[in-house]
């Protein structure tokens, strides 16, 4: 018995690389042999991107796509449908925990130097993985066809209305009609189930081949290629299996107890996660009297709020997340990590973290004056941690990086 | 091979390759058009037409027009009257800064001298500005006359739809076609224009 599976094994290896691919991904790829719980966050993520897909794929079957039935349908999954809650659930809190674990993710990265000579490709998928994440994230929120898919999405959508000529005609192009209807909801499915999803696959993909290619990053911001054994393996790693996997697995493990504890006890995360408007239908003549977006958005919608202008808020907007492709440019630091760097960095990636905490608070809010005030600051101070970026990394003192890990 | 065939294979391949990609535009055009309103959203989108005789002297009635709130108001006198005490706040009262189809032809700004006809979408971000009729302080502004107040980002529009300055909404509310026969209303459409 054992002995036809070898031969059947021998078989498929000479046709398909399965050893070859394992050995050179898994069980010899090597990966610094010190690191930190920042660098759980990548797996983390692309256990979440699983749960999306897997959960997405239940979802399309009883969904259906049009104004009419759309929310209703939603209405059904939750209390007709056999386990239909809780598939829905597990969608939902996990586009919030997607975006929590890619947040802290690219945090790591601005961290530790993730960006740094030769990572620009890396980071640059990166960047593109949480552009259409943001993408398929608003998509996906509209398909309920509640009443904060409907206005979250005019408000988007009247963005496209802000560029000077072609705007108004944009705006009508991407609707398909004079307002959010199922014609738009139709298109927005199609993007979020087919299109999109194979972006970030294939963008994934892109991201992992890199990574593969130069090797991953570690806190110290040591180079672990310098210093190799006779075999040419570096002398302060380990292989990625089984080290790193039962490493993460028993990440997983705590993050799938945070996980279920939001979807059995909180699976609105108290407004947070499903905003309460989008339990009532879509109804194109009436405004929610407080329109916010889901948290993972808020930061950029408070810039948007803090200009007046509607075309100067798009650019803003836009930029603020374009800002994230040049970083490895605008980094012009001798050393990679923050344990390193001098007390600039260490002060400008505290004041950026604040201020980008507090506009994401800010944009969950209603406006006064204060808060108005608080916006412009606070977006003052984000662009500043990367457009001060190429002086402050230049002319401040570091430390000396060790050789070895 | 020969440097002069290196040449000729080399415009070859330019002009091929330039043939092959002005086919792109023609293949795109299917993927491109089929996003445009279809036949069905624009015979849904027709005008719309309505009895506005019934209703109050300083009410504002909402219709939906291609499902956006189309606001109609109906003045009173003393109500037109008094528009000018908010002109200093106003950012465009004449309304030169957009297309405005009846322009210097009522204070009301539509082709009724009583009533006004205007979009509910504020030209902000979409929302639908919310009508406060009374003269009194209120939160977003001490010195109230009635208007309109956006709850999304707080811009503020006169009792006629114009803008008030310092607010996001960079126009005013936007005038759409209509036509009056009698007290018959119709909007979405103007034989005139």
């Amino acid at each position: 018995m054992t002995e036809i599976a070898g031969k059947l094994f021998t078989w498929i290896n000479t046709r398909l690389p399965i050893v070859n691919t394992f050995e050179r991904h898994l069980s010899k790829h090597p990966v610094p042999s010190k690191v930190n719980f920042w660098y759980l966050f990548g797996a983390l993520a692309a256990v979440t991107l699983i749960i999306q897909i897997v959960t997405g794929i239940w979802l399309i079957m009883p969904y259906s796509n049009t104004e009419e039935q759309a929310f209703s349908s939603i209405e059904y999954i939750m209390r007709d449908v056999d386990y239909g809650w809780i598939i829905r659930y597990m969608h939902t809190t996990g586009a919030s925990l997607f975006f929590a674990v890619v947040y802290l993710h690219m945090f790591r990265g601005l961290l530790y130097g993730s960006y740094q000579k030769p990572k620009e490709l890396v980071w640059i998928f990166g960047c593109t993985i949480y552009l259409a994440m943001m993408a398929e994230g608003f998509l996906g929120y509209v398909l309920p066809y509640g009443q904060m898919s409907y206005w979250g999405a005019q408000v988007i959508i009247s963005l496209f209305g802000a560029i000077p000529y072609i705007g108004e005609s944009l705006e009508l192009w991407v609707r398909g009609d004079y307002y959010i209807s199922g014609i738009t909801v139709s298109r927005f499915f199609a993007l979020h189930v087919v299109a999109l999803p194979l972006v970030l696959i294939a963008l994934v993909f892109l991201h992992l081949v890199a990574l593969h290619e130069v090797g991953a990053g570690n806190p110290e911001g040591v180079d672990i290629e310098e210093h190799l054994d006779e075999d040419g393996v570096p002398l302060d790693s380990v292989p990625f299996f089984p080290y790193k996997v039962l490493n993460a697995l028993v990440a997983i493990g705590v993050f799938m107890t945070v996980f279920s504890i939001i979807m059995f006890f909180f699976p609105e995360g108290g407004g947070y996660f499903i905003e309460m408007a989008n339990f009532q239908e879509a109804n194109p003549l009436v405004t929610p009297d407080h329109i916010a977006p889901v948290w993972y958005y808020a930061p950029f919608y408070t810039m948007l709020r803090a200009i007046p202008d509607p075309l100067g808020g798009l650019i803003v907007m836009a930029s603020a997340v374009a800002i994230f492709f040049i970083v490895p440019w605008l980094d012009r630091s001798k050393v990679a990590s923050i344990r390193y760097k001098g007390i600039y960095s260490k002060i400008a990636i505290t004041m950026f973290g604040v201020s980008f905490l507090t506009l994401g608070y800010l944009g969950t809010v209603g406006v006064t004056e204060v808060r108005k005030t608080m916006s412009v600051i606070c977006t003052i101070i984000y662009f500043a941690y990367f457009l001060l970026m190429p002086i402050y990394t230049k002319y401040e003192i570091t430390k000396e990086v060790p050789e070895r890990l | 091979m020969q440097e002069k065939d290196k040449t000729r294979r080399k415009v070859l391949i330019g002009l091929t390759s330039a043939v092959g990609l002005s086919g792109l535009p023609f293949a795109a055009t299917p993927f491109i058009a089929a996003w445009n309103p279809s036949a069905k959203a624009k015979a849904a989108g027709a005008a719309v037409k309505l009895d506005v005789s019934k209703m109050q002297y300083g009410q504002q009635i909402q219709v939906s027009w291609r499902k956006q709130p189309v606001f109609i108001v109906r003045h009173t006198e003393e109500s037109i009257a008094s528009l000018d005490l908010a002109l200093p706040k106003l950012a465009d009262p004449n309304s030169d800064q957009i297309e405005e189809p009846y322009r210097g032809l009522n204070p009301s700004r539509s082709k009724s001298p009583e009533y006004s006809v205007f979009s509910g979408v504020c030209t902000h971000l979409g929302c639908a500005p919310k009508y406060f009729p009374e003269i009194e302080p209120k939160p977003w502004d001490a010195t109230w006359n009635g208007g309109f107040f956006c709850p999304c980002h707080g811009s503020m529009f006169d009792i006629v739809g114009r803008v008030f300055k310092g607010v996001p909404a960079p126009t005013n509310l936007i005038v759409p076609p209509h036509m009056f026969d009698g007290s018959i209303l119709t909007i979405g459409e103007d034989k005139e224009l």
